[in-house]
């Protein structure tokens, strides 16, 4: 294994400053940080693998299984693009994974159980390490190991796969097509990038309060149509630190889907079709899909805020234009050209008011009320209905990030996202690496008495443990801002592992008790 | 002493079996009696037949299920195939309804039916052997399945259906009045929801209905009116042959020692040809052309649409996507260029990008096409095969961004026209033909009509003095077979002109 033997020279290297963690003020912005003797080379080459890593970013969302090419990257991403890159040095990633990770919920959230499950051992996890090489087929049999390699690898991020009828890490020994993915969450991308044609406030990587508004809507939309028609109750939406959210829809009939079946389901909430050239990109037939009604009526409101007020996106004369090859009647456009071109920088609103207003005023010629009314949804939707990423939801083998791992260009917790207070959610505010670890230490600070032990233990991330003993002491993530996330997360499996229970017999129920407590130990 | 009994029976089981009768005895197997046209191919057959009988049946379905999958890839309509299937069906696999009167002693239908169950089983033997073999067996199966499905009355229909018993729940009485409005707006070209009769099913069963958006679904049921019952009765015969061929193909190895019916099976899979890839390896290389990568420029005045969208693209956004940049790469490599040239190719092409960058986001992917690096099964198969038009048509839209696909189906009509006038196809008769063609989804039809209009001249030269024959005249469906005659009719022009 040629990549072990790298990580296992940067682990080492870890482990001699391992007292780091507890400065992590310094960590904040490396290009600042204290160079020690020989150290200074090293990290100047770390420092240019990780912007590297971080321009890969932009596409971190596209991840392409084994089958196809292995990373794809967005157009012209020119230095002028790009915001300032805050890199994620090796030591605050592993201080993360030490004291912050939650292994233990993710664990249970992939075993679906206490007991360890093939459901987790012959899960796929694909590492990207520091020096971003990409290790596939990774798989652990119990939470613990998970940690410990984690921790070893000290990967920059890594993603989760399918389930597999075999251990992944077997998949040399086995003969070639033996090795078959039995299932996996039905998952979905939402990636803002794909927004850039109809966002005026950023482009590339770069979000702000106005276009996150769009995943919301995003969200909103692709979060009702899967409870409401396809029945689907455990829906884990994440934030994936940059730009974009993920869906991960964990009922067991979802995770069992084949890919003609994840196919359908992404057909049929893909709506936004065609490239730069196809014209009119929404043509729904009349009368409109229950989906597509209660969808236009989420997005209703939010185009009138967003599309019109917040992005203004009409204003300019190339997206009016784009507007008017998008209405149905001639006559009509050419009174609307007119008029625009005599008020320019006229706001989106008032031309949006406009087309009703010279509608009306012109009942005699050929247009019709109805086919105006059809158009104006068509557009609605074409502006702010959810464009999906379907080819990772697609297929069963596709690998998409973990939630709580750190984007590493941007330093933030790819945090769940409470998808009943959606509208609440800030995804600029979502805390970042740095100042989590800062937080635990003005925490120990003002509460010296436990805070001696526990920052040399560095065993934050594994809960029970402390319950186990009898004294209840906080862990690291509680001290933080992470709390409300990890808390939410957990309520989320409780509500998974509740329904996989009633699955199963009464008997397994007094095993998986009886480990667990042997467990202890 | 030790004295060895081969045929000693465990004494348990001895009172209840007489080996010898057992051993000679014929089987009693419950005889077949196909009490429908259709056939759900769920019992395998039993009764013997003949070597000839095997081989026969077997290549006369073989001729069906190719001329099936022919009629796919080029893109006919259901009318059309319809139309060329049926001929050949009566010829070759006959299968009367239950209504038609029956002549002779023996009756007619049984031995149609008989032959018809036959055949599939055996061509079932024939192509499990490997995964694309399965695959394509199943999609030609369906595709016949559902031609007959569609030709038989709807009495006999039903008849059939019944006796498959699926799990269909009937909707209810009150249910329909109280969901009809959604049944009517989910449901295209219906006007009111109590002329139909309504099923609930698991939504699984119907992804074609789902995918369309085409049937009203609420908490993981879909409700399917009856006249939807063909996609449904669809993929449950996809599903269970897919199943049953993949049980097939692991019985398959008992076959091996077998000398009589593996010669004729391996006959008989190798029979099917391989349609889908008409490309063969070296195919698209043309002699004596000058291919590297400082020619492409001028090259792609031979390429077809979709390539020379693509590489009007990557010339003006010095950047294409990534499936834009499979498309182009395999085309490149089909044209004859090395992996070393297309590599400096794209280098050149994506201004803007460091050398550090280009390597480590871009280089990889275009060695995997070459085959270069990735697994052994891409590295022994030399990469993937330049895409036919077959499967840029077929694979997925483009989305916001993306430029691959073909732009005959994937771009709006308005736009096409617009890219033909920017490659200097002026000719108003050309323009209407093509925006006919698009119309009635027929691409690679208008794509022929734009590369005879380009080399209408040559074309017209070739055939007078005689050397058409050596170039191929028949329709393209693939971008390379574009190439490389455009690139040889306009030699042949060349060479004439100035002897």
């Amino acid at each position: 294994m040629p990549h072990s033997v790298a990580s296992e020279g940067s682990s080492t290297s870890h482990k001699d400053d391992e007292v780091l963690p507890d400065a992590p003020s310094a960590t904040a912005n490396p290009g600042i940080s204290v160079p020690h003797g020989e150290d200074t080379p090293e990290k100047e080459t770390a420092g240019v693998k990780l912007e590297d890593l971080f321009n890969d970013e932009d596409d971190d969302d596209h991840e392409f299984p084994a089958s196809s090419a292995p990373t794809e990257v967005e157009m012209g991403t020119t230095d002028a693009m790009k915001p300032l890159p805050i890199q994620v040095d090796t030591d605050t990633m592993l201080a993360f994974y030490q004291r912050l990770f939650p292994f233990r919920y993710l664990f249970q959230w992939l075993n679906h159980g206490i007991v360890p499950s093939p459901d987790f051992g012959n899960r796929e996890f694909a590492l990207t390490l520091q020096n971003d090489a990409y290790l596939r087929y990774q798989s652990y049999p119990t939470a613990d190991l998970f940690r410990k390699d984690i921790l070893r690898m000290n990967p920059s991020r890594f993603e989760i796969g399918p389930v597999y009828n075999r251990n992944p890490r077997d998949r040399k020994t086995l003969g070639s097509g033996q090795l078959k993915p039995l299932s996996k969450e039905l998952v979905f991308d939402i990636d803002l990038t794909d927004y850039d044609d109809i966002r005026s406030c950023c482009e590339k990587a770069n979000i702000c309060g106005k276009c996150w508004v769009f995943v919301t809507m995003a969200i909103k939309v692709v979060d009702a149509a899967l409870r409401q028609d396809f029945g689907f109750q455990h829906i884990l939406w994440v934030y994936s630190g940059r730009r974009g959210a993920h869906a991960w829809v964990c009922d067991p009939r979802a995770r069992n889907l084949p890919d003609d079946r994840r196919r359908a389901i992404a057909g049929y909430l893909d709506l936004v079709r065609g490239g730069t050239q196809s014209g009119k990109r929404v043509n729904l037939k009349r009368p409109l899909h229950p989906h597509m009604n209660r969808s236009l009526e989420i997005l209703k409101p939010h185009f009138v805020q967003t599309t019109l007020i917040d992005q203004d996106t009409f204003v300019g004369p190339e997206q009016a234009q784009r507007l008017l090859s998008l209405l149905p009647d001639k006559d009509l456009n050419e009174a609307l050209r007119r008029k625009w071109d005599s008020a320019p920088g006229r706001s989106s609103t008032s031309k949006w008011d406009d087309i009703n207003a010279l509608a009306k005023t012109r009942k005699s010629s050929t247009l019709n009320t109805s086919t105006l009314r059809d158009a104006k949804q068509d557009i609605i939707l074409e502006y702010t209905y959810p464009r999906l990423d379907s080819e990772v939801s697609k297929k069963m083998i596709h690998l998409l990030k973990s939630p709580f791992v750190i984007h590493p260009g941007t330093g933030r917790v790819c945090v769940p996202i409470d998808v009943r207070n959606v509208e609440q959610f800030d995804p600029l505010s979502v805390p970042n690496v740095s100042q989590l670890l800062s937080e635990i230490d003005t925490w120990d600070a003002e509460h010296p008495s436990g805070a001696t032990t526990e920052t040399t233990e560095c065993e934050g991330s594994v809960p029970n443990d402390s319950d186990a003993r009898g004294s209840r002491r906080l862990q690291d993530y509680e001290k933080t801002s992470l709390k409300p996330y990890i808390d939410y997360f957990r309520s989320f499996i409780a509500g998974l592992l509740k329904e996989e229970r009633t699955g199963k017999r009464e008997r397994s129920d007094e095993t998986r008790e009886v480990k667990t407590e042997s467990m202890e130990f | 002493m030790i004295r060895q009994e081969f045929h000693r029976i465990d004494p348990k089981r001895r009172a209840n079996l007489n080996y010898k009768k057992q051993q000679f005895a014929t089987p009693s197997f419950k005889q077949q009696d196909y009490p429908h046209r259709l056939n759900f191919y769920d019992i395998p057959p039993t009764a013997e037949i003949t070597l000839e009988q095997f081989e026969q049946w077997a290549i006369d379905r073989l001729k069906i299920l190719a001329e099936i999958e022919a009629c796919s890839y080029r893109n006919k309509t259901p009318d059309e195939t319809k139309t060329h299937i049926t001929p050949l069906l009566q010829k070759f696999l006959p299968l009367s309804s239950n209504t038609s009167s029956r002549t002779g002693a023996v009756d007619p239908r049984l031995k149609e039916r008989q032959k018809d169950h036959y055949s599939h089983f055996i061509l079932r033997l024939a192509f499990s052997a490997t995964e694309d073999l399965r695959r394509r067996f199943a999609r030609a199966e369906t595709m016949l399945f559902r031609f007959r499905f569609q030709e038989v009355d709807s009495r006999e229909r039903r008849a059939f259906i019944e006796g498959l018993s699926l799990d269909w729940e009937s909707v209810s009485e009150e249910e329909r009045q109280e969901l009809a409005d959604n049944l009517v707006t989910a449901t295209p070209g219906l006007r009111r929801a109590a002329e139909e009769s309504w099923y609930k099913v698991d939504w699984e069963k119907v992804p074609e209905l789902i995918e369309r958006r085409s049937v009203f679904l609420s908490k993981g049921k879909a409700y399917v009116p009856e006249r939807e019952q063909l996609s449904m009765i669809i993929a449950e015969f996809t599903t269970r042959l897919e199943r049953a061929l993949e049980l097939t193909s692991r019985a398959l190895p008992r076959l091996d020692e077998d000398d009589r019916l593996s010669p004729i099976l391996n006959h008989l899979s190798k029979n099917f040809g391989s349609a889908e890839s008409v490309y063969s390896e070296g195919e698209g290389f043309v002699d004596g052309a000058p291919i590297t990568a400082s020619s492409i420029d001028h090259l792609s005045q031979h390429f077809p649409l979709c390539m020379r969208s693509l590489h009007t693209t990557l010339r003006k956004n010095n950047h294409l996507k990534h499936y834009g940049r499979l498309q182009y790469t395999l085309f490149l490599k089909g044209i004859g260029l090395s992996l070393e040239e297309c590599i400096l190719f794209w280098r050149q092409s994506f201004k803007g990008f460091t050398d550090d960058e280009f390597n480590s986001r871009y280089k990889y992917n275009i060695r995997h096409s070459y085959g270069d690096v990735g697994g052994d099964v891409n590295r022994r198969g030399r990469g993937y095969p330049p895409y036919s038009c077959q499967k840029i048509l077929n694979d997925s839209n483009p989305g916001v961004g993306q430029t691959h696909g073909c732009p005959y189906r994937h771009y709006s009509a308005e736009n096409l026209i617009g890219l033909l006038q920017s490659t200097g196809v002026h000719d108003k008769d050309v323009l209407r033909g093509v925006r006919e063609d698009v119309e009635k989804t027929r691409y690679h039809i208008a794509c022929n009509r734009v590369f005879e209009w380009a080399h209408k001249a040559e074309i017209k030269r070739a055939k007078e003095d005689g050397s058409a024959s050596a170039i191929d005249l028949d329709t393209i469906v693939h971008p390379n077979t574009y190439f490389k005659r455009s690139y040889l009719l306009k030699q042949a022009g060349k060479s004439q002109r100035n002897p």
